[in-house]
């Protein structure tokens, strides 16, 4: 499937600038699908960057789709910290046990190298094969963990709600450190190939944290980091809410917000209005589930509610999609953004 | 006498406002008029009731939740011992995190659970096989399972099917983010129902204690 008016790269860049290019641009964030593409375990295929490069390249050749996904799995962050991953057969590796119990190990906790860490190094390495492979014709999508989301991993939800809630010294020492990582992270994509970092952020969302507690916590530390990094980065809540707090995100200088399911694309894209470019919100949990006509659908009513004017790319919302959403259904998916996608989508109704 | 919808709303109010010493007095105030187990059931849990849908409809935050069955929990505490039964006939209830090691959920499940009024058994985080060895020798009537990752609300059918033939009369209760944005998950994996927030489960639990007696 393919669009010759427009490179993928310059379709994204088009509708970041809020204006329309030739179709709706739409990023199937694809991570593991790639290991089924080349007939290999998700834990091989993410152990060389041959392997997730490969994949990459296959899949966007088959759904037609606008971004490569420069991105393995978010436990290897934790890795770098010391920490380990366990691998599934059938879904994505997930952190093992935290690494930080008390304050103590906060204040003994240091900033890995990000050169040093096999598990970061394969990402760049899969990175600059991308760039090898496609060169201009479509961007790269980096990914960090955000310093205030990372801890999660770090030291497990509920120990880091605490901390949030009630210890703001060393939640401040704890973000320093990551910080500084998620920093030289991000900039060490954007130099191995990676056109702008994803800022994975859920802690920071509406759905998890209040819009007070965000400003005074999360907000503070996108800020100081996204300064810092040197490309555009979108801010993703994987699946939270964004809308209470969009204003902020604005302040953070991010380029875009991902939608959640939970909210309408159109009063999410009505708020963004002009300032963030809108990405989103298929429900990728129930994607597995849907038939081709469902998925028509449901893509054709997110373009209708925020495709219009440009600023929008057509995405899941979760940033990830499951192992077991089928093949089948991401065809329908670019199918469906082949046909009704078409700017100026003189289709859609007043 | 006090009426338990005012009483409720007050406590709802100290708890979102993270006033412990309100939501004592509250419970305090309460327990002129009515017992504990009275209080748990009309003035904890439906306070609860009220936040877990405020949290569905996006006007609070989790953290918000999870603060106020912290309170919650410690003022119960307070005024009630804490290995008092308060539902004399109630099921064995237990919860499980299902290989996973994001312990929030079950945390905020069971501080709620707790603060009404229940007693429950925390396996921790176990998978499968495990869990359902568990279950069987402890005979457990209710089972709370909490996900947070797809493939392990997934996993919960093998936990289901399992049941089926260990200990057939376990009614099981999911809650997580998966079950969330599928609404119909919970019926394939096989579970008898599903909380869309961590309160959602002391109605849960009290609809199928009126099943079960």
């Amino acid at each position: 499937m393919t669009d010759t008016t427009f490179t993928s790269l310059e379709r994204v860049l088009t509708s970041l600038q809020q204006k329309e290019p030739d179709r709706v641009p739409f990023f199937l964030l694809v991570t593991m699908h790639g290991a089924r593409e080349l007939g290999m375990s998700i834990e091989e295929y993410y152990s060389k960057a041959e392997y997730m490069a490969e994949g990459q390249i296959r899949m966007r050749e088959r759904y037609g789709h606008d971004c490569l996904y420069g991105f393995s799995y978010a436990s290897a962050e934790l890795e770098a910290f010391g920490g380990k991953t366990f691998f599934f057969e059938d879904g994505p590796p997930n952190g093992a046990a935290p690494i930080i119990f008390s304050a103590d190990d906060i204040d003994k906790l240091e900033k890995p190298c990000v050169l040093d860490q096999p598990s970061l190094t394969r990402v760049l390495d899969a990175q600059t094969l991308m760039k090898e492979r496609i060169g201009d014709e479509a961007p790269i999508i980096g990914v960090v963990m955000s310093p205030f989301s990372l801890p999660v991993m770090q030291m497990g939800f509920e120990k880091y709600m605490d901390l949030i809630l009630g210890e703001p010294d060393v939640l401040e020492r704890l973000l320093a450190i990551n910080e500084a990582f998620c920093i030289e992270w991000a900039n060490a994509q954007l130099a191995a190939g990676a056109t702008a970092i994803c800022f994975f952020d859920p802690i920071s969302s509406s759905t998890i944290i209040s819009p007070q507690q965000y400003r005074a916590t999360g907000f503070k530390s996108a800020q100081r980091t996204i300064a810092k990094i040197n490309g555009p980065t979108a801010t993703h809540f994987a699946s939270g809410r964004c809308l209470p707090v969009i204003n902020d995100l604005v302040e953070t200088k991010t380029a875009m917000i991902a939608a959640s399911v939970d909210e309408d694309l159109g009063d999410v894209k009505g708020a963004a209005n002009g300032r963030l470019t809108v990405f989103g919100n298929l429900n990728g949990i129930e994607m597995r589930r849907w038939t081709p006509d469902q998925t028509e659908t449901i893509v054709k009513d997110a373009i209708a509610k925020a495709a219009r004017g440009g600023g929008f790319i057509l995405s899941d919302n979760h940033g990830e999609i499951p192992w077991q959403v089928p093949e089948s259904v991401l065809d329908a998916v670019s199918q469906a953004v082949h046909k009704w996608g078409r700017y100026p989508l003189d289709w859609i109704g007043n | 006498m006090q009426n338990f919808e005012n009483l409720s709303l007050e406590f709802e109010n100290a708890l979102l406002a993270v006033d412990r010493s309100a939501a004592r007095d509250v419970l305090l105030k309460g327990q002129k008029d009515f017992s504990v187990a009275q209080l748990a059931e009309h003035v904890i849990s439906k306070a609860f009731e009220r936040i877990g849908k405020a949290w569905d409809d996006g006007d609070i935050a989790l953290s918000q939740v999870y603060v106020s069955g912290r309170i919650a929990e410690e003022v119960v505490g307070e005024i009630s011992p804490p290995s008092e039964k308060l539902y004399v006939d109630q099921p064995i209830i237990a919860l499980a995190l299902l290989d996973d090691y994001h312990m929030l959920g079950k945390r905020m499940v069971s501080t709620i659970l707790q603060a009404s009024g229940f007693v429950v058994l925390d396996f921790g985080r176990v998978e499968a096989d495990e869990l359902v060895a568990r279950v069987k020798a402890e005979n457990v009537q209710i089972l709370l399972i909490s996900t947070l990752m797809l493939r392990a609300a997934l996993q919960v059918k093998k936990t289901c099917d399992l049941l089926k033939s260990a200990s057939p009369h376990t009614k099981v209760i999911v809650g997580g983010a998966p079950f969330r944005f599928d609404p119909e998950l919970w019926r394939e994996v096989g579970a008898d129902a599903m909380g869309y927030n961590a309160a959602d489960a002391v109605h849960l639990i009290t609809d199928m204690m009126e099943d079960l007696s």
